[in-house]
């Protein structure tokens, strides 16, 4: 199979053979590198295909091929891809979803190149990069969650941004009187309820029993975790959710959102093209942190990290480490990550960051008002099976409440199953 | 004239046994390859704790022992009955569809193809379409049920109603498959025995059932067969309308063998295989019933 970045590389190559050869001498790199990159939805996958492009210009010497593989479908052909003829980068995600493959030596341990400095600026993101104490990839980008909310319905009913989860719900008393919903969630696919669950837990807990609860060091009938569910009921019972939200995918959901029958989405910053798409302008839309529930708790934050590896059985070693050199270096990351490519956070701390009202307000969240720590989130902090479990104790718990005693028996036998 | 020596050699002398075994052969390599190893490769792997990647720890039976107390299992069991026991639906819905439309009208092909139509789409549109007609706010039915004023439901958010408005969905193209099984047997029913019967004042049920049905034997026959492997395998139109949810109410063995093994989550090989071969077990009891009939079947008509 020919990819489609070949054409266009061997063209370049040809044109810029005389003028380029100077410069690409000094790295030498040669032979194919093999990327497999799970960037399929469009504006991710133009950006790796010019990632792509501007490393072949690099490295003309280099016989670049990607292979873009659907982004759903790589959650599981990353398996195959990985014990099969392994390609020499791929794209995965941080923290413990790295886990099953690191514990089965697949993928490769670049301890050393973080050691090195190779990878100046990524400093405050190499916890999530850790496991057992080294380190086993680099992130490219990371996106902030938080609660997108309707600007112009909240000024007409005259509510403010909340700071505490009283006034959260103060407002929210209001906007059920208005006959609206508060949020809207399409639960249909279980990970949504997760960030609800993470957020009200890390702010009724904190992040530190966040985390153990996630490691499997705390059981889930233990009171703090039924005081978690107990003030997601309080906004249960108060309709602050949209009905039937068991049927809807998150995208399903958007239309409450863009209609003005909810007036807010807990989500991540992807949310943003979706909203504005739908005809919302920036007048209409707005962030904030989701609010303190115990006053003084340091906040926690979710901001899940996406990632690119070296598999263990990689042909090309060098290229591909300087591959992950240049995709992680300030000037391509806040490139990739501006606002005609990722829109999202750029890893590297000395990278720019959009000049977008959304990814100035999570920078300045996460930099500065994410003292609890920053998680990944539900499905990929928790390992896979439990996640599972979880999620689909969660979304019942958000249509039958009263179910909660069975729900957290049935996740503590699970748990005390997984992670024996 | 002395009798001449078989100057023939082996191969020749026993043609008539080789050839038939060797056009069978590659099937049967294939077979063997591809459907008989792997069945026994999932008894294998069901004794082993494995995630498909590192090394696969042996744990005897433990993979069973924790099937029967997991209640996904349970919920996907019942579902799989309910499966089994509804699509069966689908047969005397076929029968009558297709005793209706067995007459001879202008446009009647026409009909036909439209009844026959369902069975044409992918179960996966067949899936978006009845997820659509059953939402909760903007879908048909619910659009009926308040022009009515009756409350609106919910029928795939619902773990109560989920399942039968999954069958529902599933039965509609198989209807049609039923349908088309029966207008092919109504061909072959032999008009002079109508007419005898018609003669001996056989008329409506009486004539259906002692004339017409004993004709259609094996249509009805393979119509049980293709239905009941069909509900077993329910998985598309599952996956797609509520993707085993809400909480896991919709599940069935097979869905949740995708799920324990192969899906984003995840990668218990042993255990999913264990579910896999409990619905082996399950098909074999039909299967064996099946080919036992075939086989008494052949033998009654040979003789």
């Amino acid at each position: 199979m020919r990819s489609i970045i070949k054409t266009p590389l061997a063209a370049l190559a040809a044109t810029t053979l005389l003028s380029g050869m100077a410069m690409a001498d000094g790295h030498g790199l040669t032979g194919d590198l093999r990327i497999f990159s799970d960037m399929s939805n469009p504006a991710p996958r133009a950006i790796m295909e010019g990632l792509v492009e501007e490393f072949g210009e690099l490295h003309p010497g280099l016989e670049i091929e990607l292979t873009v593989v659907d982004r759903e479908a790589w959650k599981t052909q990353i398996r195959n891809a990985l014990t099969a003829n392994p390609p020499d980068v791929v794209n995965w995600y941080a923290a413990n979803r790295m886990g099953p493959y690191v514990d089965a030596g697949l993928f490769m341990d670049i301890t050393d190149m973080w050691d090195a400095g190779d990878f100046a600026g990524l400093e405050s993101v190499r916890g999530a990069m850790t496991i057992d104490d080294r380190q086993w990839g680099v992130p490219y980008t990371y996106y902030q969650w938080g609660i997108y909310y309707r600007e112009d319905i909240f000024n007409e009913l005259g509510l403010s941004e909340p700071t505490t989860f009283e006034e959260e719900i103060a407002n929210c008393q209001v906007i059920v009187d208005s006959g609206r919903s508060c949020y809207t969630i399409g639960s249909r696919y279980l990970w949504t309820a997760g960030g609800w669950f993470d957020y009200l837990n890390m702010r009724t807990n904190g992040f530190d029993f966040h985390m153990e609860l996630a490691r499997g060091e705390v059981a889930w009938t233990d009171e703090r975790v039924r005081a978690t569910f107990a003030n997601w009921r309080r906004l249960i019972d108060m309709g602050a959710f949209i009905d039937d939200h068991q049927t809807y995918s998150w995208q399903e959901a958007l239309p409450f959102f863009v209609n003005g029958e909810a007036t807010a989405y807990l989500m991540g910053n992807f949310v943003v093209p979706h909203l504005r798409e739908a005809g919302l302008s920036d007048d209409q839309i707005d962030f904030y942190q989701f609010p303190a529930i115990v006053e003084g708790m340091p906040m926690g934050e979710d901001a899940p990290t996406d990632t690119f590896h070296i598999p263990a059985g990689a042909q090309n070693v060098a290229a591909a480490q300087e591959f992950l050199r240049f995709v992680t270096s300030a000037d391509v990351q806040s490139r990739i990550n501006g606002p005609d490519g990722l829109g999202q956070l750029p890893v590297n701390a000395n990278a720019e960051v959009a000049d977008d009202e959304f990814i100035q307000q999570g920078f300045a969240m996460l930099s500065q008002n994410a003292t609890g720590g920053i998680a990944q989130f539900f499905d990929r902090d928790w390992p896979a099976e439990m996640a599972s479990i979880g999620m689909e104790g969660l979304q019942e718990f958000m249509v039958f409440p009263d179910n909660l005693d069975d729900i957290l028996e049935r996740l503590e036998d699970a748990r005390q199953r997984i992670y024996e | 004239m002395t009798p001449a020596t078989d100057t023939r050699s082996w191969l020749q002398k026993n043609r008539m046994t080789v050839t038939p075994l060797l056009f069978l052969l590659p099937g049967l390599l294939f077979f063997v390859v591809y459907v008989i190893s792997p069945i026994f490769q999932s008894f294998n792997i069901s004794l082993y704790d494995w995630d498909g990647l590192g090394e696969a720890t042996y744990i005897g039976l433990d993979n069973y022992r924790e099937l029967v107390d997991d209640r996904a299992f349970e919920t996907s069991l019942w579902n799989n009955l309910k499966w089994l026991a509804l699509y069966l639906l689908a047969i005397p819905a076929g029968l009558f569809i297709a005793l209706f439309l067995n007459q001879t009208v202008t446009g009647i092909r026409l009909y036909k193809s439209l009844f026959f139509f369902p069975f044409v789409l992918s179960q996966v549109v067949v899936g978006l379409v009845f997820s659509w007609f059953y939402l909760p706010r903007v879908g048909l039915l619910n659009a009926v049920l308040t022009f009515f004023g009756l409350d609106s439901i919910n029928v795939l958010g619902d773990p109560d109603l989920a399942t039968y408005g999954i069958i529902a969905a599933g039965l509609w193209p198989q209807t049609a498959y039923c349908m088309i099984l029966y207008l092919t047997g109504l061909n072959a029913v032999d008009p002079e025995q109508i007419e005898a019967g018609r003669l001996d004042g056989a008329k409506g049920w009486k004539m259906l059932w002692h004339v017409v049905l004993p004709q259609l034997k094996p249509a009805t026959f393979i119509a049980f067969v293709v239905t009941i492997i069909g509900a077993l395998r329910s998985f598309d139109l599952i996956s797609i309308m509520t993707n085993g949810g809400p909480f896991g109410s919709t599940r069935v063995l097979s869905f949740m063998m995708f799920e324990q093994a192969l899906s984003e989550y995840g990668f218990r090989m042993g255990y999913g295989s264990a579910i896999a071969v409990v619905l082996f077990l399950i098909m074999l009891v039909f299967i064996g019933y099946f080919l036992w009939q075939m086989w008494r079947d052949e033998r009654e008509a040979r003789h």
